[in-house]
């Protein structure tokens, strides 16, 4: 039977990424699509508990590689490794989400098996040979709908597109032997930027700032903590200094998908779109009546931000 | 004492960021009128970065193109800004991610560079693939993202140590990489593939004099059947459409109506 595997990521406190959790359920419907069986890989210094985290989403089989050059997620140990895997236990389709760490290290792995391979996947239809993978170019201006045509095929899944994989029937942990690097990147350091406000990609409201802040996020962050959520910003905040990049939504930074998204002074330029169209309850609040974020906005309020975001905090606040 | 380096890097013509992208009807490709075209712009963050290396170290800066006549343009530009000679690879029609890396590793085996510099990924197809596979296929190390975290105009940012920095017996660079919560850095053993994140450095405006300089620099041509690389495509584009439009909401009058809606429509708060 044909193989779909999946790499799941640990993040650098070696708990799974949930991003992870998107691939496989991406990874179970192309298995599906396929008439395949769905296993993950999962590689570390020790990943045998990642292994038993991980194996309960509806793998078949989850292969677990554990060695100390695995420790860290470099595409020279961990593309390779993948490769390897997929070619050992005949894998056609190899994935894993979207994030810096697939992003990096899975053309690798393609390159390695001589496979085409499709990055930000956000649909899949088709089945058999005929899969087709339905990605964004252009900064999301365009879907495009594409073949792979090589024997093996790899892609990247964005996370905001599948649901999480559900917890079911635990699979079966394998070891496997990843091969020993034969190019000597090291890894150096990794500085977490810490936050106590909850991961962006992965809260459940965001409230984001643009350049009508004029660089005050006094207020953004003030109802962003009234509501328990993560701060965002465009890319015109971050391109100025006002805010750190990593807070930044759109195509060029990150993909969001929230249960409720409140856009502060923030135009709608098409790359910052990119980034937020998927969440659930669109909140536009913009002095300009014409801006477009209007246009994909659930509710619109043309109004100061200064003036009704601390009524809103206030609001939110009498209402709990 | 510095070692001099040779940078290759990469000048993907593609459309003006700011140009209004199309579908074409039938689905074929977009459409064409009316957009304006430039360099990538993340392989002109790979430009500045090489540029800046090379004023430090000594050495030269290389630039490749892939595409027909019209990408002279993209060369011309990037030696205005002060690269030393360029490569075009001759050919019209689509090429995939595999072919565009398959003719750069070919034209890095030829040009053993100790760097090659690359855009993350060009703002067109938006797959961010190359630099890996030809990292891969060259056996070299890469550092994909390179970036740095501040805003460049920052005191802070300005005193900062680059995000590039090449070792001091010439045979290994250190990059910061902009990767999920957080910064990165990782050292490879040169010569190893760089790509270029957003925040990495702020492009220089090619000057005047060097405009003029850049139109008797030397492109040298090659193509696909001289490199010997296969470059029939291995992904295909069956069809292009617009992204699905979300339905279009309200305007509400004021704070108490939207809370309301939240609460009683949205059921979010």
């Amino acid at each position: 039977m044909p193989i779909v595997l999946i790499y799941v990521e640990a993040q650098p406190d070696g708990n799974l990424r949930k991003a992870s959790l998107h691939a496989l359920a991406a990874g179970a419907q192309l298995a599906q699509a396929t008439g395949s069986e769905l296993h993950g890989a999962v590689l570390g210094k020790d990943a045998n508990k990642l292994a038993d985290m991980v194996k309960g989403y509806g793998l078949k089989t989850v292969h677990a590689a554990s060695a100390p050059h695995l420790e860290h997620a470099l595409a020279e140990t961990h593309g390779p490794a993948m490769a390897e895997l997929a070619k050992s236990i005949g894998a056609t389709w190899v994935g894993a989400a979207a994030t810096a760490v697939g992003r990096d290290m899975l053309p690798r792995a393609a390159a390695r098996l001589q496979a085409a391979m499709a990055t930000d996947v956000m649909g899949i239809s088709g089945s058999g040979n005929d899969v087709v993978l339905t990605r964004p170019m252009w900064a999301g201006s365009v879907m495009a709908d594409v073949k792979l045509n090589t024997p093996v095929k790899c892609f990247t899944v964005r996370a905001t597109e599948f649901p999480a994989a559900q917890a079911g029937a635990a699979g079966e942990v394998k070891a496997f032997n990843a091969p020993a690097p034969t190019v000597p990147t090291q890894f150096v350091e990794f500085k977490e930027v810490k936050s106590a406000r909850p991961e962006l990609t992965e809260a459940r409201v965001v409230v984001s700032g643009g350049r009508g802040t004029k660089g005050d996020f006094k207020e953004i962050e003030a109802l962003a903590d009234e509501l328990g959520a993560a701060v965002g910003a465009s890319r015109a905040v971050c391109d100025a200094g006002w805010v750190p990049n990593d807070l930044q939504v759109g195509q060029t930074g990150k993909v969001v998908a929230p249960q409720l998204y409140i856009a502060a002074g923030i135009s709608g330029a098409i790359q910052h779109l990119a980034g937020m169209k998927g969440s659930k309850t669109i909140v536009a609040i913009n002095k300009d009546p014409e801006a477009p974020i209007f246009q994909v906005a659930d509710y619109g309020l043309v109004a100061d931000l200064f003036k009704v975001l601390p009524e809103l905090r206030a609001a939110i606040h009498a209402a709990k | 004492m510095l070692f001099p380096m040779k940078i290759l890097v990469t000048a993907k013509r593609v459309e003006d960021p700011e140009s209004k992208i199309k579908v074409k009807p039938d689905g074929t490709g977009i459409v064409p009128e009316g957009l304006k075209y430039k360099i990538n712009p993340f392989d002109e963050i790979a430009v500045e970065e090489a540029l800046r290396l090379v004023a430090k170290h000594k050495g030269e800066t290389v630039v490749v193109s892939i595409g027909g006549k019209e990408v002279h343009e993209q060369l011309r530009h990037a030696m205005a800004m002060g690269v030393d000679r360029a490569v075009w690879v001759n050919h019209t029609g689509p090429l995939d991610q595999m072919a565009i890396a398959g003719l750069l590793k070919k034209v890095c085996e030829k040009e053993k560079p100790d760097m090659a510099i690359l855009g993350k990924q060009s703002i067109d197809d938006d797959q961010n693939q190359v630099g890996q596979y030809m990292a891969e296929w060259l056996g070299w190390g890469q550092a994909t993202f390179a970036s740095k975290h501040e805003s460049l105009d920052s005191d802070a940012e300005k005193s900062k140590t680059p995000a590039l920095v090449v070792g001091a017996d010439g045979k290994t660079v250190k990059v910061v990489r902009e990767v999920d919560g957080g910064l990165g850095t990782v050292e490879c053993t040169l010569p190893a593939v760089v790509t270029t994140d957003l925040r990495l450095n702020q492009p220089r405006y090619a000057p005047l004099p060097g405009i003029m300089k850049a139109k008797s620099k030397p492109i040298e041509e090659l193509t696909p059947a001289g490199l010997g690389v296969d470059v029939a495509p291995k992904l295909t584009v069956l069809k292009m459409s617009a992204p699905a439009p979300r339905k279009a909401g309200i305007k509400v009058p004021d704070v108490a109506t939207l809370m309301q809606k939240l609460k009683t429509e949205a059921k979010v708060i």
